[in-house]
């Protein structure tokens, strides 16, 4: 394996990493706003705030380590997809902004401000649908080269039935993987009320998903015949993924084994996300953009897989002291050790 | 390919958000070495106020970091959508820092959350002091890893070009560069001194509006003794700076001291004014710019007339530099003061005009650092990575800039007012002689 694949492969994994913890992220905040209006605060606020609360920072840095990676890894990244997004990830980084203090001042200054707790949830819905307007102009044909800038064409983009594809997809996957997550989170800390709202939001959600999903292939069929031949060589990962969401349906809806239904939920998404990815080799922008031509030089790749991997030696043992101290803490999560 | 107004906008933009970043990220980058200091003096002293002085300020910690996370967030954003031309070059070479700085506040991070909510988990309070140590490193060392970034700017190295190309680079190279260890040590000396002078202008505060508990008077005590030590440190180093720049960036220093001609016993200018290349009402220390240069009286420094036109940077950042200096003189004058009449006992560390003094400290601090910053990076016009790229070939060719701007001074404003609100209501709602008291009767009347 050379250096190009095992750095995409390495950025392309933290991004993983970072979809799932910031759906549930995201989709917590949206639902927490939502029981706060639909009257149900009581229900779910005390196990989404007590999830959220010592993670909240770490899912951010996930982000951060994705973006600094592929500058790193990339340089060339920078120029093409720097010039391009500076309004949509500007958008994105307001979204953010707003989202991260609001939940601390939600939090840690004035508890149950309906105001807060409304911004913290209305800005965590709009986030994936900006960030995901990346994957969106990845896919090639919005950017044009223009005296060797390469510009971006909002019109093209935003009336483009892909782009509005993907930003459903990817609105219906946080709200099902945060709603599949509380579930197995709620019924561990023995609340049964929260357990049934949160499995009613996954079961109501998983159907869109799904639809939403398989639309996304069809629209890339019209849209880039290159990438979709790809997808369709790499069928059985897709077969496979879809496999796997059944059994997490099929989990929730017995109201049994919650823990492996959000285990095979992980494993669904890690398919389709990884096939996907996969499919797009070897373009980070098509077809402008190559992992090859914008590869760092061999001395800066290196030394980087090395601060990586030591990294990792630091990360790893810190990631599962905070598990065991919270998500697997069965005093810290049914609420019995009382923290502030 | 040039766009004027683009690059006019993105060096706004850039400043705005950096100058509201370093407010949080100072605060950021000191306040957990004090929190851990506390700590650490409660558990030797078995002294509860300690502990609780910890505790309520990691609480307000929180809220200031979280500024501080979303806004760092956008200037790393930022380096690539504003600057895409010098991210492409620079990523070449300087990926490394930036990439080690994001494991910094990994670990920060992670260990913060621990720390917050395992307040009453330990029965042990020194398991709890651990805690604090991976979150006091983390966030000393993301200011080391970005500042080595920021030096490699101004002093690059590390890479040859041959043909336009980079070619030999050698990442850690390009980390230890000149610059690096005076920037480094600098930074994080004057954040340590930031941050305990603006805890100690808390303190300062509560005693002037009523509250006269023991509490308050430990903590000032505590913390502007940690800022004398600091504000001393930042001094010693900043010398140290001026040395490098002598060597390694004399148009900055000939910039900031106005020193237009080469000559041998250079004389340091303070203050005064510049009119048509005139210097009025200054004050001038004779062989002083010489011995801050090279500690030689008759030494040669450098002068402006030795580059060309235009690779000098804009005069103003003489002002800067006299604001930053006279506050930390300042500081460091004033917090000696407190030292010593606390130490002997005596009233006038007590009256109010004094506290005055001590609660303007922490904002000037912060002032000071806004200027130093300034200083360094106005300074090292108009290059974005001296002496290879100029800033006027890094900057974006989009032009919605300007529209960004206006989008992102509305956030700061929103976030700086929340913050100040939100930290404001939590501590006034919550007076410490009430949480004292519960904590009294959660122990069974042990503190007082």
């Amino acid at each position: 394996m050379n250096l190009e694949i095992l750095g995409i492969m390495v950025l392309w994994t933290f991004l993983f990493g970072y979809v799932i913890v910031a759906s549930v992220d995201f989709g917590a905040g949206f639902f927490n706003a939502y029981s706060f209006f639909a009257g149900k605060q009581h229900i779910l606020t005390n196990i989404i705030q007590r999830y959220l609360s010592p993670v909240w920072e770490v899912t951010n840095v996930f982000l951060v380590f994705f973006f600094v990676g592929i500058v790193g890894f990339f340089p060339k990244t920078a120029f093409y997809y720097g010039t391009i997004l500076l309004v949509p990830v500007s958008i994105a980084i307001l979204l953010l902004a707003i989202r991260g203090s609001y939940y601390a001042f939600e939090t840690y200054g004035s508890r149950g401000h309906k105001g807060y707790s409304l911004m913290y949830g209305l800005s965590g819905l709009f986030l994936p649908a900006s960030l995901s307007i990346v994957l969106t102009i990845s896919e090639g044909g919005f950017v044009s080269i223009v005296d060797g800038n390469p510009v971006l064409d909002y019109w093209a983009l935003f009336s483009s039935p892909l782009t509005w594809s993907i930003v459903v997809l990817s609105i219906t996957a946080v709200l099902y993987i945060s709603a599949v997550f509380l579930t197995w989170y709620a019924n561990k800390a023995n609340d049964k009320k929260a357990t049934e709202l949160m499995r009613k939001y996954a079961l109501i959600w998983a159907l869109p998903l799904i639809i939403t999903a398989s639309g996304i292939i069809v629209e890339l069929r019209a849209h880039n015949p290159e990438h979709f031949a790809n997808l369709v060589n790499l069928w059985w990962m897709f077969a496979l993924s879809f496999l796997l969401f059944l059994g997490t349906v099929w989990f929730i809806w017995k109201r049994k084994n919650y823990g492996r239904a959000f285990g095979l939920l992980t494993g669904q998404f890690a398919l389709a996300f990884f096939g996907y990815g996969i499919s797009h080799y070897p373009y980070l922008l098509y077809p402008h953009l190559t992992i090859y031509d914008s590869f760092t030089n061999e001395m800066m790749a290196i030394s980087l897989v090395i601060a990586f991997i030591a990294g990792l030696g630091l990360l790893i043992p810190s990631l599962y002291l905070l598990l065991r101290l919270f998500l697997f803490n069965k005093d810290y999560v049914t609420g019995k050790s009382d923290p502030y | 390919m040039f766009n004027g107004d683009s690059l006019f906008y993105s060096r706004l933009l850039t400043e705005l958000t950096l100058s509201f970043h370093i407010i949080y990220a100072t605060i950021g980058v000191g306040v957990p070495l004090m929190i851990m200091i506390a700590q650490w003096v409660g558990i030797r002293k078995n002294d509860e106020h300690y502990i609780l002085l910890a505790r309520r300020w990691a609480r307000g910690f929180v809220i200031t970091v979280a500024v501080g996370v979303v806004t760092g967030t956008a200037i790393g954003l930022q380096l690539s959508l504003l600057w895409p031309n010098f991210m492409e070059l620079a990523g070449n070479v300087i990926a490394l820092p930036l990439f080690m700085e994001t494991f910094a506040f990994f670990f920060e991070a992670i260990f913060l959350g621990i720390y917050l909510y395992t307040w009453d988990r330990f029965k042990d309070q020194r398991k709890h002091l651990m805690l604090l140590i991976p979150v006091a490193i983390g966030a000393a060392f993301s200011a080391v890893f970005i500042t080595i970034v920021n030096a490699f700017m101004n002093a690059p190295q590390g890479f040859d070009i041959v043909n336009g190309e980079l070619v030999n680079i050698n990442p850690l190279i390009a980390m230890f560069n000149p610059a690096m260890p005076t920037k480094v040590a600098h930074v994080v000396a004057s954040a340590f001194m930031t941050s305990a002078f603006v805890l100690a202008s808390i303190a300062g505060f509560r005693l002037l509006k009523g509250s006269n508990h023991i509490y308050h008077k430990k903590a000032l005590y505590l913390t502007m003794k940690i800022g004398l030590i600091f504000s001393i440190a930042t001094a010693i180093i900043g010398d140290f700076s001026g040395k490098y720049l002598a060597e390694y960036q004399p148009e900055k220093l000939a910039a900031a001291e106005w020193h237009f001609e080469t000559e041998e016993a250079a004389p340091l200018i303070l203050y005064g004014t510049l009119n048509d290349g005139e210097v009025k009402y200054a004050i001038k220390i004779p062989y002083a710019l010489s011995i801050l240069a090279h500690n030689l009286p008759k030494s040669e420094v450098i002068g402006l007339d030795q580059f060309p036109e235009d690779e000098i940077p804009p005069l103003y950042i003489h002002y800067l530099f006299d604001i930053m200096v006279t506050i930390g003189m300042w500081m460091t004058f004033l917090s000696f003061i407190y030292w010593l009449g606390a130490k002997w006992g005596r009233a006038f560390v007590n009256t109010k005009w004094f506290r005055w003094l001590i609660v303007l400290g922490g904002p000037l601090s912060i002032i000071a650092i806004e200027m130093g910053w300034w200083m360094a990076e106005v300074g090292r016009q108009p290059w974005v990575l001296r002496g290879i790229m100029r800033t006027s070939d890094a900057a974006t060719s989009s032009g919605q800039v300007d529209i960004m701007l206006i989008l992102f001074a509305g956030l700061y404003a929103i976030l700086a007012v929340g913050s100040v609100v939100v930290l404001s209501r939590m501590f006034k709602s919550n007076p410490v002689e009430r949480e004292l008291e519960e904590r009294n009767a959660e122990k069974g009347g042990v503190v007082q």
